[in-house]
Protein backbone atom coordinates (compact mmCIF):
# COMPACT_ATOMS: atom_id res chain seq x y z
CA UNK A 1 0.00 0.00 0.00
CA UNK A 2 2.81 2.46 0.82
CA UNK A 3 4.34 1.56 -2.31
CA UNK A 4 1.08 1.70 -4.34
CA UNK A 5 0.33 5.15 -2.82
CA UNK A 6 3.87 6.31 -3.76
CA UNK A 7 2.86 5.96 -7.29
CA UNK A 8 -0.76 7.09 -6.58
CA UNK A 9 0.60 10.30 -5.71
CA UNK A 10 3.11 11.08 -8.33
CA UNK A 11 0.18 10.00 -10.91
CA UNK A 12 -2.00 12.53 -9.43
CA UNK A 13 0.79 15.12 -9.30
CA UNK A 14 1.25 14.53 -13.22
CA UNK A 15 -2.55 14.90 -13.51
CA UNK A 16 -2.68 18.27 -11.71
CA UNK A 17 0.31 18.97 -13.13
CA UNK A 18 -1.64 18.73 -16.71
CA UNK A 19 -5.14 20.50 -15.64
CA UNK A 20 -2.91 23.61 -14.36
CA UNK A 21 -0.86 23.56 -17.95
CA UNK A 22 -4.12 24.11 -20.17
CA UNK A 23 -6.05 26.27 -18.06
CA UNK A 24 -3.16 28.86 -18.41
CA UNK A 25 -3.31 30.63 -21.40
CA UNK A 26 -0.03 29.67 -23.55
CA UNK A 27 2.97 31.90 -23.19
CA UNK A 28 5.80 32.93 -25.32
CA UNK A 29 8.57 30.45 -24.70
CA UNK A 30 11.13 32.65 -22.84
CA UNK A 31 15.09 32.55 -23.23
CA UNK A 32 16.06 31.14 -20.11
CA UNK A 33 13.74 28.57 -20.74
CA UNK A 34 15.10 27.62 -24.42
CA UNK A 35 18.56 27.40 -22.74
CA UNK A 36 17.61 25.20 -20.28
CA UNK A 37 16.42 22.78 -22.86
CA UNK A 38 18.83 23.06 -25.28
CA UNK A 39 21.18 22.00 -21.82
CA UNK A 40 18.98 18.98 -20.98
CA UNK A 41 18.83 18.17 -24.59
CA UNK A 42 22.93 18.46 -25.10
CA UNK A 43 23.36 15.92 -22.08
CA UNK A 44 20.72 13.66 -23.31
CA UNK A 45 22.68 13.65 -26.39
CA UNK A 46 25.89 12.88 -23.89
CA UNK A 47 23.88 9.84 -22.14
CA UNK A 48 23.19 8.39 -25.60
CA UNK A 49 26.59 9.52 -27.83
CA UNK A 50 28.21 6.23 -26.21
CA UNK A 51 25.72 3.79 -27.37
CA UNK A 52 25.59 5.55 -30.95
CA UNK A 53 29.17 5.07 -31.31
CA UNK A 54 28.57 1.63 -30.39
CA UNK A 55 25.92 1.05 -32.70
CA UNK A 56 27.62 2.50 -35.67
CA UNK A 57 31.24 1.19 -35.32
CA UNK A 58 29.32 -2.54 -34.88
CA UNK A 59 28.68 -2.22 -38.72
CA UNK A 60 31.94 -0.51 -39.54
CA UNK A 61 35.23 -2.89 -40.56
CA UNK A 62 38.46 -3.16 -38.32
CA UNK A 63 40.13 -1.23 -40.84
CA UNK A 64 37.62 1.74 -40.98
CA UNK A 65 37.79 1.67 -37.47
CA UNK A 66 40.92 2.61 -37.06
CA UNK A 67 41.55 4.97 -39.69
CA UNK A 68 38.87 7.27 -38.74
CA UNK A 69 35.53 8.63 -36.80
CA UNK A 70 32.49 9.31 -38.38
CA UNK A 71 28.59 8.66 -37.26
CA UNK A 72 28.00 7.38 -40.25
CA UNK A 73 26.87 3.27 -40.30
CA UNK A 74 29.31 1.38 -42.63
CA UNK A 75 28.32 -2.01 -44.11
CA UNK A 76 31.02 -4.60 -42.52
CA UNK A 77 27.77 -6.11 -39.79
CA UNK A 78 27.86 -9.46 -41.62
CA UNK A 79 31.40 -9.91 -41.76
CA UNK A 80 31.58 -8.78 -37.98
CA UNK A 81 29.25 -11.10 -36.78
CA UNK A 82 30.75 -14.05 -38.55
CA UNK A 83 34.47 -13.22 -36.75
CA UNK A 84 32.86 -12.42 -33.33
CA UNK A 85 30.58 -16.12 -34.08
CA UNK A 86 33.83 -18.11 -34.97
CA UNK A 87 35.08 -17.43 -31.44
CA UNK A 88 32.53 -17.04 -29.05
CA UNK A 89 28.63 -18.36 -29.28
CA UNK A 90 27.02 -15.33 -27.87
CA UNK A 91 23.50 -16.70 -28.34
CA UNK A 92 24.71 -19.38 -25.68
CA UNK A 93 25.40 -16.45 -22.87
CA UNK A 94 22.04 -14.64 -24.04
CA UNK A 95 20.19 -18.47 -23.37
CA UNK A 96 22.53 -19.50 -19.84
CA UNK A 97 21.67 -15.77 -18.51
CA UNK A 98 18.25 -16.01 -19.76
CA UNK A 99 17.52 -18.93 -18.12
CA UNK A 100 19.59 -18.08 -14.49
CA UNK A 101 17.39 -14.70 -14.60
CA UNK A 102 14.62 -16.31 -14.87
CA UNK A 103 14.78 -18.73 -12.87
CA UNK A 104 16.33 -16.66 -10.07
CA UNK A 105 13.11 -14.02 -10.30
CA UNK A 106 10.30 -16.90 -10.53
CA UNK A 107 11.99 -18.85 -6.74
CA UNK A 108 12.80 -14.78 -5.21
CA UNK A 109 9.14 -13.68 -5.77
CA UNK A 110 7.43 -17.14 -4.49
CA UNK A 111 9.47 -17.68 -1.60
CA UNK A 112 9.76 -14.31 -0.79
CA UNK A 113 6.04 -14.10 -0.53
CA UNK A 114 5.91 -17.36 1.23
CA UNK A 115 7.93 -16.22 3.98
CA UNK A 116 6.11 -12.19 3.88
CA UNK A 117 2.95 -14.22 4.38
CA UNK A 118 4.38 -16.39 7.21
CA UNK A 119 5.54 -13.36 8.88
CA UNK A 120 2.84 -11.19 8.60
CA UNK A 121 -0.46 -13.16 9.58
CA UNK A 122 1.40 -16.03 11.98
CA UNK A 123 1.82 -15.58 15.55
CA UNK A 124 5.28 -17.98 16.86
CA UNK A 125 7.82 -18.49 19.10
CA UNK A 126 10.83 -16.35 17.82
CA UNK A 127 9.04 -14.87 15.11
CA UNK A 128 9.98 -11.04 16.02
CA UNK A 129 14.28 -12.31 17.00
CA UNK A 130 14.27 -13.96 13.42
CA UNK A 131 12.66 -10.70 11.30
CA UNK A 132 15.44 -8.66 13.37
CA UNK A 133 18.20 -11.21 12.53
CA UNK A 134 16.79 -10.95 8.38
CA UNK A 135 16.98 -7.01 8.44
CA UNK A 136 20.68 -7.32 10.03
CA UNK A 137 21.77 -9.66 7.65
CA UNK A 138 20.26 -7.44 4.75
CA UNK A 139 22.90 -4.74 5.84
CA UNK A 140 25.98 -7.11 4.75
CA UNK A 141 27.44 -6.41 1.27
CA UNK A 142 28.05 -9.59 -0.84
CA UNK A 143 31.18 -10.02 -0.91
CA UNK A 144 31.46 -10.40 2.55
CA UNK A 145 30.84 -14.22 2.17
CA UNK A 146 32.48 -14.42 -0.97
CA UNK A 147 35.08 -16.60 -0.18
CA UNK A 148 33.23 -18.97 2.43
CA UNK A 149 30.66 -19.42 -0.24
CA UNK A 150 33.16 -20.39 -3.01
CA UNK A 151 34.41 -23.69 -0.18
CA UNK A 152 30.62 -24.46 0.35
CA UNK A 153 29.97 -24.72 -3.89
CA UNK A 154 33.18 -26.54 -3.83
CA UNK A 155 32.55 -28.91 -0.96
CA UNK A 156 28.99 -29.58 -2.34
CA UNK A 157 30.46 -30.39 -5.65
CA UNK A 158 28.21 -27.50 -7.28
CA UNK A 159 30.96 -25.20 -9.10
CA UNK A 160 30.41 -24.99 -12.70
CA UNK A 161 26.90 -25.16 -12.11
CA UNK A 162 23.86 -22.95 -12.04
CA UNK A 163 23.03 -24.36 -8.79
CA UNK A 164 24.84 -21.85 -6.84
CA UNK A 165 23.49 -18.96 -8.65
CA UNK A 166 19.88 -19.88 -8.49
CA UNK A 167 18.89 -21.30 -5.52
CA UNK A 168 20.10 -18.37 -2.84
CA UNK A 169 17.23 -16.35 -4.61
CA UNK A 170 14.97 -18.20 -2.31
CA UNK A 171 16.21 -16.42 0.66
CA UNK A 172 16.15 -12.67 -0.82
CA UNK A 173 15.65 -10.84 2.86
CA UNK A 174 15.13 -7.32 1.02
CA UNK A 175 11.84 -8.94 -1.13
CA UNK A 176 10.52 -10.48 2.05
CA UNK A 177 10.84 -7.23 3.76
CA UNK A 178 9.34 -4.99 0.63
CA UNK A 179 6.43 -7.77 0.49
CA UNK A 180 5.56 -8.10 4.08
CA UNK A 181 5.33 -3.84 4.86
CA UNK A 182 3.33 -4.42 1.13
CA UNK A 183 0.69 -7.27 3.02
CA UNK A 184 0.59 -5.94 6.12
CA UNK A 185 -1.49 -2.65 4.55
CA UNK A 186 -3.19 -4.62 1.82
CA UNK A 187 -4.31 -7.73 3.20
CA UNK A 188 -7.15 -7.57 6.29
CA UNK A 189 -6.99 -10.60 8.29
CA UNK A 190 -10.70 -10.77 8.54
CA UNK A 191 -10.54 -11.98 4.75
CA UNK A 192 -8.04 -14.92 6.13
CA UNK A 193 -10.26 -15.63 8.69
CA UNK A 194 -13.29 -15.88 5.75
CA UNK A 195 -11.68 -18.21 3.93
CA UNK A 196 -10.76 -20.49 7.05
CA UNK A 197 -14.13 -20.78 7.93
CA UNK A 198 -15.01 -21.30 4.13
CA UNK A 199 -12.67 -24.84 5.08
CA UNK A 200 -9.64 -23.58 2.77
CA UNK A 201 -6.31 -24.78 3.75
CA UNK A 202 -3.28 -22.57 5.02
CA UNK A 203 -1.93 -22.99 1.65
CA UNK A 204 -4.55 -22.93 -0.28
CA UNK A 205 -5.58 -19.29 0.95
CA UNK A 206 -2.20 -18.34 0.51
CA UNK A 207 -2.10 -19.38 -3.34
CA UNK A 208 -5.45 -18.21 -4.14
CA UNK A 209 -5.60 -14.75 -2.17
CA UNK A 210 -2.66 -13.71 -0.69
CA UNK A 211 -0.79 -14.40 -3.57
CA UNK A 212 -2.89 -12.50 -6.20
CA UNK A 213 -3.36 -9.25 -3.72
CA UNK A 214 0.70 -9.19 -3.20
CA UNK A 215 1.45 -9.36 -7.29
CA UNK A 216 1.68 -5.49 -7.74
CA UNK A 217 4.40 -5.66 -5.47
CA UNK A 218 5.71 -8.96 -6.04
CA UNK A 219 6.12 -7.74 -10.24
CA UNK A 220 7.66 -4.08 -8.82
CA UNK A 221 10.58 -6.12 -7.30
CA UNK A 222 10.67 -9.04 -9.89
CA UNK A 223 12.01 -6.34 -12.61
CA UNK A 224 14.72 -5.32 -9.78
CA UNK A 225 15.23 -9.06 -9.24
CA UNK A 226 15.98 -9.68 -12.80
CA UNK A 227 18.07 -7.09 -14.09
CA UNK A 228 20.50 -7.54 -10.70
CA UNK A 229 20.71 -11.34 -11.72
CA UNK A 230 21.07 -10.23 -15.62
CA UNK A 231 23.85 -7.98 -14.70
CA UNK A 232 25.46 -9.82 -12.02
CA UNK A 233 28.96 -10.06 -12.86
CA UNK A 234 31.37 -11.48 -9.86
CA UNK A 235 29.16 -14.63 -8.88
CA UNK A 236 29.04 -16.33 -12.09
CA UNK A 237 32.65 -15.20 -12.53
CA UNK A 238 34.23 -16.87 -9.11
CA UNK A 239 31.59 -20.28 -9.98
CA UNK A 240 31.68 -21.06 -13.63
CA UNK A 241 34.24 -22.48 -15.79
CA UNK A 242 33.25 -23.61 -18.73
CA UNK A 243 32.89 -21.14 -21.16
CA UNK A 244 29.66 -22.71 -22.78
CA UNK A 245 27.89 -22.18 -19.25
CA UNK A 246 29.45 -18.64 -19.52
CA UNK A 247 26.44 -16.03 -18.67
CA UNK A 248 26.83 -12.63 -20.46
CA UNK A 249 28.24 -10.25 -18.53
CA UNK A 250 31.63 -13.22 -17.86
CA UNK A 251 31.38 -13.94 -21.45
CA UNK A 252 31.96 -10.26 -22.05
CA UNK A 253 34.80 -10.61 -19.70
CA UNK A 254 36.04 -13.17 -21.91
CA UNK A 255 35.52 -11.80 -24.84
CA UNK A 256 38.22 -9.01 -24.03
CA UNK A 257 40.40 -11.40 -23.23
CA UNK A 258 39.58 -13.44 -26.59
CA UNK A 259 41.29 -12.81 -30.15
CA UNK A 260 38.25 -11.05 -31.15
CA UNK A 261 39.75 -8.06 -29.37
CA UNK A 262 41.90 -7.72 -32.40
CA UNK A 263 38.97 -6.97 -34.45
CA UNK A 264 37.40 -3.65 -33.14
CA UNK A 265 33.90 -3.89 -35.22
CA UNK A 266 32.87 -7.72 -33.75
CA UNK A 267 34.16 -6.32 -30.55
CA UNK A 268 31.87 -3.83 -30.74
CA UNK A 269 29.33 -5.92 -32.10
CA UNK A 270 29.61 -8.18 -29.47
CA UNK A 271 28.88 -5.24 -26.89
CA UNK A 272 25.91 -4.52 -28.63
CA UNK A 273 24.43 -7.46 -28.98
CA UNK A 274 24.13 -7.58 -25.24
CA UNK A 275 22.96 -4.42 -24.83
CA UNK A 276 20.63 -3.53 -27.79
CA UNK A 277 17.48 -6.11 -26.27
CA UNK A 278 17.77 -4.33 -22.63
CA UNK A 279 16.96 -1.28 -24.85
CA UNK A 280 14.51 -2.49 -26.14
CA UNK A 281 12.75 -3.92 -23.43
CA UNK A 282 13.38 -0.57 -21.39
CA UNK A 283 11.61 1.37 -24.70
CA UNK A 284 8.35 -0.57 -23.52
CA UNK A 285 8.69 -0.48 -19.49
CA UNK A 286 10.69 2.69 -18.93
CA UNK A 287 7.58 4.39 -17.07
CA UNK A 288 7.13 1.00 -15.35
CA UNK A 289 10.69 0.90 -13.85
CA UNK A 290 10.58 4.66 -13.43
CA UNK A 291 7.80 4.44 -11.47
CA UNK A 292 9.31 1.43 -9.43
CA UNK A 293 12.02 3.08 -8.63
CA UNK A 294 10.25 6.21 -7.19
CA UNK A 295 7.98 3.66 -5.24
CA UNK A 296 10.83 1.72 -3.64
CA UNK A 297 12.78 4.89 -2.14
CA UNK A 298 9.97 6.85 -0.91
CA UNK A 299 9.28 3.29 1.22
CA UNK A 300 13.05 3.22 2.71
CA UNK B 1 -11.09 -23.38 15.91
CA UNK B 2 -7.78 -24.93 16.67
CA UNK B 3 -4.30 -22.79 16.58
CA UNK B 4 -3.37 -22.36 13.07
CA UNK B 5 0.02 -20.54 14.19
CA UNK B 6 2.42 -23.86 13.80
CA UNK B 7 1.86 -23.06 10.04
CA UNK B 8 4.13 -20.15 10.06
CA UNK B 9 7.10 -22.34 10.57
CA UNK B 10 5.94 -24.16 6.90
CA UNK B 11 5.57 -20.65 5.58
CA UNK B 12 8.90 -19.06 6.45
CA UNK B 13 11.30 -22.61 6.83
CA UNK B 14 12.30 -22.83 3.02
CA UNK B 15 13.57 -19.51 3.19
CA UNK B 16 15.36 -20.18 6.74
CA UNK B 17 17.02 -23.79 4.75
CA UNK B 18 18.51 -21.23 2.24
CA UNK B 19 19.46 -18.26 4.01
CA UNK B 20 21.47 -20.33 6.42
CA UNK B 21 22.80 -22.72 4.03
CA UNK B 22 23.80 -19.79 1.30
CA UNK B 23 24.34 -16.76 3.37
CA UNK B 24 24.99 -17.05 7.08
CA UNK B 25 27.29 -20.24 7.30
CA UNK B 26 29.22 -18.94 4.11
CA UNK B 27 29.57 -15.45 6.47
CA UNK B 28 30.79 -17.50 9.24
CA UNK B 29 33.06 -19.46 7.14
CA UNK B 30 34.80 -16.20 6.34
CA UNK B 31 34.98 -15.12 9.34
CA UNK B 32 36.97 -18.30 10.39
CA UNK B 33 39.49 -18.41 7.23
CA UNK B 34 40.62 -14.72 8.44
CA UNK B 35 41.72 -16.06 11.52
CA UNK B 36 43.92 -19.02 9.41
CA UNK B 37 46.71 -19.41 6.57
CA UNK B 38 44.31 -21.20 3.80
CA UNK B 39 45.13 -21.35 0.77
CA UNK B 40 42.39 -23.16 -1.04
CA UNK B 41 43.66 -26.80 -0.59
CA UNK B 42 45.27 -28.70 2.13
CA UNK B 43 44.35 -27.85 6.23
CA UNK B 44 43.60 -24.47 7.53
CA UNK B 45 46.07 -23.66 10.10
CA UNK B 46 44.90 -21.14 12.90
CA UNK B 47 47.14 -17.83 12.56
CA UNK B 48 45.49 -15.89 14.87
CA UNK B 49 45.02 -12.04 14.37
CA UNK B 50 48.17 -12.26 11.87
CA UNK B 51 46.11 -11.23 8.89
CA UNK B 52 44.41 -8.77 10.40
CA UNK B 53 47.58 -7.19 11.47
CA UNK B 54 48.97 -7.67 8.02
CA UNK B 55 45.88 -5.48 7.06
CA UNK B 56 46.61 -2.67 8.93
CA UNK B 57 50.20 -2.25 7.60
CA UNK B 58 49.66 -3.26 3.76
CA UNK B 59 50.23 -0.47 1.55
CA UNK B 60 48.25 -2.38 -1.24
CA UNK B 61 44.78 -2.42 0.92
CA UNK B 62 45.13 1.10 1.57
CA UNK B 63 46.15 2.42 -1.54
CA UNK B 64 43.26 0.59 -2.49
CA UNK B 65 41.10 2.04 0.14
CA UNK B 66 42.37 4.98 -1.00
CA UNK B 67 41.53 4.34 -4.51
CA UNK B 68 38.01 3.44 -3.96
CA UNK B 69 37.01 6.63 -1.68
CA UNK B 70 38.58 8.91 -4.56
CA UNK B 71 36.40 7.15 -7.46
CA UNK B 72 33.56 7.58 -5.54
CA UNK B 73 33.82 10.91 -4.05
CA UNK B 74 34.49 12.64 -7.23
CA UNK B 75 31.40 10.25 -8.99
CA UNK B 76 29.02 10.91 -6.05
CA UNK B 77 29.53 14.71 -5.98
CA UNK B 78 29.11 15.00 -9.40
CA UNK B 79 25.94 12.02 -9.67
CA UNK B 80 24.40 14.25 -6.77
CA UNK B 81 25.01 17.40 -8.01
CA UNK B 82 23.61 17.00 -10.91
CA UNK B 83 20.57 15.08 -10.33
CA UNK B 84 19.63 18.12 -7.48
CA UNK B 85 20.41 20.79 -10.42
CA UNK B 86 17.72 18.85 -12.49
CA UNK B 87 15.23 18.34 -9.47
CA UNK B 88 15.40 22.04 -9.32
CA UNK B 89 15.16 22.65 -12.39
CA UNK B 90 12.35 20.19 -13.49
CA UNK B 91 9.77 20.92 -9.83
CA UNK B 92 10.40 24.62 -10.15
CA UNK B 93 6.76 26.34 -10.35
CA UNK B 94 7.91 29.19 -12.27
CA UNK B 95 9.14 27.44 -15.72
CA UNK B 96 7.18 24.20 -15.86
CA UNK B 97 9.03 22.14 -18.10
CA UNK B 98 7.41 19.07 -20.74
CA UNK B 99 9.04 16.47 -21.75
CA UNK B 100 10.10 14.82 -18.04
CA UNK B 101 9.36 11.56 -19.12
CA UNK B 102 11.39 11.57 -21.83
CA UNK B 103 13.98 13.17 -20.15
CA UNK B 104 14.36 10.94 -16.89
CA UNK B 105 14.20 7.99 -19.38
CA UNK B 106 17.59 9.17 -21.14
CA UNK B 107 19.04 9.54 -18.42
CA UNK B 108 18.08 6.51 -16.02
CA UNK B 109 18.93 4.28 -19.30
CA UNK B 110 22.76 3.66 -18.83
CA UNK B 111 21.89 2.38 -15.44
CA UNK B 112 20.32 -0.75 -16.88
CA UNK B 113 22.92 -1.55 -19.22
CA UNK B 114 25.41 -4.39 -18.04
CA UNK B 115 28.23 -3.33 -16.40
CA UNK B 116 30.60 -5.72 -17.87
CA UNK B 117 29.47 -4.51 -21.45
CA UNK B 118 29.57 -0.62 -20.28
CA UNK B 119 33.22 -1.76 -19.26
CA UNK B 120 34.47 -2.87 -22.72
CA UNK B 121 32.26 -0.38 -24.55
CA UNK B 122 34.22 1.98 -22.50
CA UNK B 123 37.51 0.19 -23.02
CA UNK B 124 37.67 0.70 -26.80
CA UNK B 125 36.10 4.00 -26.59
CA UNK B 126 38.54 5.51 -24.81
CA UNK B 127 41.98 3.40 -26.05
CA UNK B 128 44.47 5.81 -27.04
CA UNK B 129 45.02 5.34 -30.58
CA UNK B 130 42.42 4.25 -32.10
CA UNK B 131 39.68 4.89 -29.50
CA UNK B 132 36.56 6.84 -31.12
CA UNK B 133 36.55 9.38 -27.91
CA UNK B 134 40.24 10.38 -28.83
CA UNK B 135 39.14 10.63 -32.41
CA UNK B 136 36.01 12.62 -31.93
CA UNK B 137 37.43 15.55 -29.96
CA UNK B 138 40.61 15.98 -32.29
CA UNK B 139 37.58 16.11 -35.34
CA UNK B 140 36.03 18.61 -33.45
CA UNK B 141 39.32 20.36 -32.64
CA UNK B 142 39.13 20.36 -28.43
CA UNK B 143 42.10 18.51 -28.61
CA UNK B 144 44.98 18.34 -30.65
CA UNK B 145 46.83 14.84 -29.92
CA UNK B 146 45.56 11.80 -28.58
CA UNK B 147 44.75 11.75 -24.65
CA UNK B 148 46.05 8.40 -23.11
CA UNK B 149 42.96 8.13 -20.83
CA UNK B 150 43.33 4.67 -19.03
CA UNK B 151 47.30 4.94 -18.93
CA UNK B 152 47.53 7.84 -16.35
CA UNK B 153 46.13 7.31 -12.79
CA UNK B 154 44.86 10.45 -12.31
CA UNK B 155 42.83 10.16 -15.54
CA UNK B 156 42.21 6.54 -15.57
CA UNK B 157 40.36 7.07 -11.84
CA UNK B 158 38.52 10.28 -13.22
CA UNK B 159 37.45 8.29 -15.83
CA UNK B 160 35.62 5.22 -13.76
CA UNK B 161 34.14 8.50 -11.98
CA UNK B 162 32.83 9.75 -14.99
CA UNK B 163 31.32 6.11 -16.00
CA UNK B 164 29.62 5.73 -13.02
CA UNK B 165 28.54 9.28 -12.68
CA UNK B 166 27.14 8.85 -16.36
CA UNK B 167 25.61 5.33 -15.16
CA UNK B 168 24.03 6.91 -11.74
CA UNK B 169 22.95 10.35 -12.27
CA UNK B 170 19.72 9.63 -13.81
CA UNK B 171 18.89 6.73 -10.75
CA UNK B 172 19.56 9.48 -8.63
CA UNK B 173 17.71 12.49 -10.49
CA UNK B 174 14.45 9.80 -10.16
CA UNK B 175 14.36 9.13 -6.64
CA UNK B 176 15.15 13.08 -5.93
CA UNK B 177 12.07 13.74 -7.81
CA UNK B 178 9.73 10.79 -6.34
CA UNK B 179 10.96 12.85 -3.11
CA UNK B 180 9.91 16.00 -4.43
CA UNK B 181 6.98 14.95 -5.54
CA UNK B 182 6.03 13.96 -2.09
CA UNK B 183 6.41 17.64 -0.92
CA UNK B 184 3.29 19.88 -0.27
CA UNK B 185 2.84 22.70 -2.89
CA UNK B 186 1.53 24.81 -0.12
CA UNK B 187 5.06 25.19 0.86
CA UNK B 188 6.15 26.28 -2.60
CA UNK B 189 3.13 28.56 -2.88
CA UNK B 190 4.01 30.32 0.34
CA UNK B 191 7.43 30.95 -0.66
CA UNK B 192 6.23 31.88 -3.80
CA UNK B 193 3.81 34.87 -1.74
CA UNK B 194 6.86 35.91 0.32
CA UNK B 195 8.64 36.88 -2.55
CA UNK B 196 11.75 34.06 -2.00
CA UNK B 197 13.93 33.49 -5.02
CA UNK B 198 14.62 30.03 -6.37
CA UNK B 199 17.87 29.37 -4.65
CA UNK B 200 15.89 29.99 -1.40
CA UNK B 201 13.53 27.92 -2.02
CA UNK B 202 15.73 25.04 -3.01
CA UNK B 203 17.80 25.49 -0.05
CA UNK B 204 15.29 26.14 2.63
CA UNK B 205 12.46 24.01 1.48
CA UNK B 206 13.57 21.50 -1.09
CA UNK B 207 16.85 20.13 0.40
CA UNK B 208 15.69 20.76 4.25
CA UNK B 209 12.48 18.33 3.24
CA UNK B 210 14.43 15.96 0.77
CA UNK B 211 16.82 14.73 4.04
CA UNK B 212 15.86 11.05 4.69
CA UNK B 213 15.68 11.10 0.61
CA UNK B 214 19.38 12.21 0.40
CA UNK B 215 20.11 9.92 3.59
CA UNK B 216 18.84 6.95 1.49
CA UNK B 217 20.80 7.88 -1.80
CA UNK B 218 24.34 8.50 -0.56
CA UNK B 219 24.28 5.30 1.74
CA UNK B 220 23.26 2.63 -1.06
CA UNK B 221 25.75 4.66 -3.28
CA UNK B 222 28.43 4.59 -0.72
CA UNK B 223 27.94 0.71 -0.51
CA UNK B 224 27.88 0.16 -3.79
CA UNK B 225 30.72 2.71 -4.16
CA UNK B 226 32.66 0.67 -1.89
CA UNK B 227 32.06 -2.78 -3.46
CA UNK B 228 33.45 -0.95 -6.92
CA UNK B 229 34.68 -4.23 -9.11
CA UNK B 230 33.51 -4.67 -12.56
CA UNK B 231 34.62 -1.41 -13.89
CA UNK B 232 37.99 -1.28 -12.72
CA UNK B 233 38.62 -5.25 -12.83
CA UNK B 234 37.43 -5.09 -17.42
CA UNK B 235 38.43 -1.54 -18.13
CA UNK B 236 42.38 -2.31 -17.91
CA UNK B 237 44.25 -5.35 -16.69
CA UNK B 238 42.08 -6.58 -14.19
CA UNK B 239 44.94 -6.37 -11.65
CA UNK B 240 44.95 -2.22 -10.66
CA UNK B 241 46.92 -0.68 -13.55
CA UNK B 242 47.50 2.10 -14.55
CA UNK B 243 49.88 1.92 -11.42
CA UNK B 244 47.63 0.26 -8.89
CA UNK B 245 45.66 3.62 -9.54
CA UNK B 246 42.60 1.45 -10.24
CA UNK B 247 42.97 -1.05 -7.60
CA UNK B 248 39.63 -1.23 -5.21
CA UNK B 249 39.45 -3.13 -2.65
CA UNK B 250 36.96 -5.53 -3.95
CA UNK B 251 39.34 -5.75 -6.71
CA UNK B 252 42.06 -6.56 -4.36
CA UNK B 253 39.88 -8.95 -2.55
CA UNK B 254 39.09 -11.26 -5.49
CA UNK B 255 42.60 -11.21 -6.56
CA UNK B 256 44.11 -12.47 -3.24
CA UNK B 257 41.58 -15.01 -3.48
CA UNK B 258 41.50 -16.38 -6.92
CA UNK B 259 44.60 -14.90 -8.55
CA UNK B 260 47.01 -15.56 -5.55
CA UNK B 261 44.86 -18.25 -4.01
CA UNK B 262 45.55 -16.14 -0.10
CA UNK B 263 41.84 -17.53 0.87
CA UNK B 264 42.54 -16.43 4.70
CA UNK B 265 44.17 -13.23 3.95
CA UNK B 266 41.30 -12.19 1.48
CA UNK B 267 38.66 -13.19 4.13
CA UNK B 268 40.37 -10.85 6.51
CA UNK B 269 40.14 -8.09 3.25
CA UNK B 270 36.28 -8.88 3.57
CA UNK B 271 35.49 -7.87 7.00
CA UNK B 272 37.99 -4.92 6.73
CA UNK B 273 35.68 -3.92 3.57
CA UNK B 274 32.39 -4.77 5.89
CA UNK B 275 33.96 -3.01 9.02
CA UNK B 276 34.65 0.43 6.78
CA UNK B 277 31.16 -0.12 4.96
CA UNK B 278 29.84 0.04 9.31
CA UNK B 279 31.78 3.11 10.32
CA UNK B 280 30.89 5.31 7.06
CA UNK B 281 27.49 4.55 7.04
CA UNK B 282 27.20 5.16 11.03
CA UNK B 283 28.77 8.25 10.54
CA UNK B 284 26.27 9.59 7.36
CA UNK B 285 23.58 9.00 9.46
CA UNK B 286 25.28 10.96 12.59
CA UNK B 287 25.96 13.65 10.39
CA UNK B 288 22.68 13.74 8.64
CA UNK B 289 20.49 13.35 11.92
CA UNK B 290 23.06 14.64 14.47
CA UNK B 291 22.85 18.43 13.06
CA UNK B 292 19.04 17.99 12.85
CA UNK B 293 18.44 17.51 16.56
CA UNK B 294 20.40 20.82 17.03
CA UNK B 295 18.16 22.96 15.03
CA UNK B 296 15.25 23.82 17.37
CA UNK B 297 17.82 25.25 20.19
CA UNK B 298 19.26 27.75 17.51
CA UNK B 299 15.95 29.19 16.78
Amino acid sequence: MIGKTAVDNSLSNSVQKKSVIETKPKRKISIPKLLIYAVLIAMAIICFIPFLMMLVNATRSNEAILSGFTLLPGSAIVENYQTMMSYINIWAGFKNSLIISVLVTLLSGYFSALTAYGFAFYVFKGKNAMFVFMLVMMMVPGQLGLIGFYELCKNLGILDTYIPLIIPAAASPFVVFFLRQYILTTLHPSLIEAARIDGASEFKIFHTIAIPIMMPAIATMSIFTFIGSWNNYIMPLVVLFSPEKFTLPVLMGFLKGSQVAQNLGSMYLGIAISVVPIMIAFLFLSKYIVNSISAGSIKE
Amino acid sequence: MKNLNRYGYFFIAPFWLVFLVFSIYPVALTFYYSFTNYTGSGEAQLVGLANYKRLLTDTYFVEAFFNTWKIWGVNFALQMGLALILAMIFSDMRVKLKGIAFFRAIFYLPNLITISSVALLFGILLDWQHGSLNMMLMKLGIISDPINWLNEPTSAQLSISLILTWMWFGHSFIVVMAGVSGISKDYYEAALIDGANRWQTFSKITIPLLKPILLYIMITSLIGGLQLFDLPMLLTDGIGSPDGSLNTMVLYLYNQAFKYNNYGYAAAVAYGLFVITLIFSAFIFKGMYGKERKQPRQV
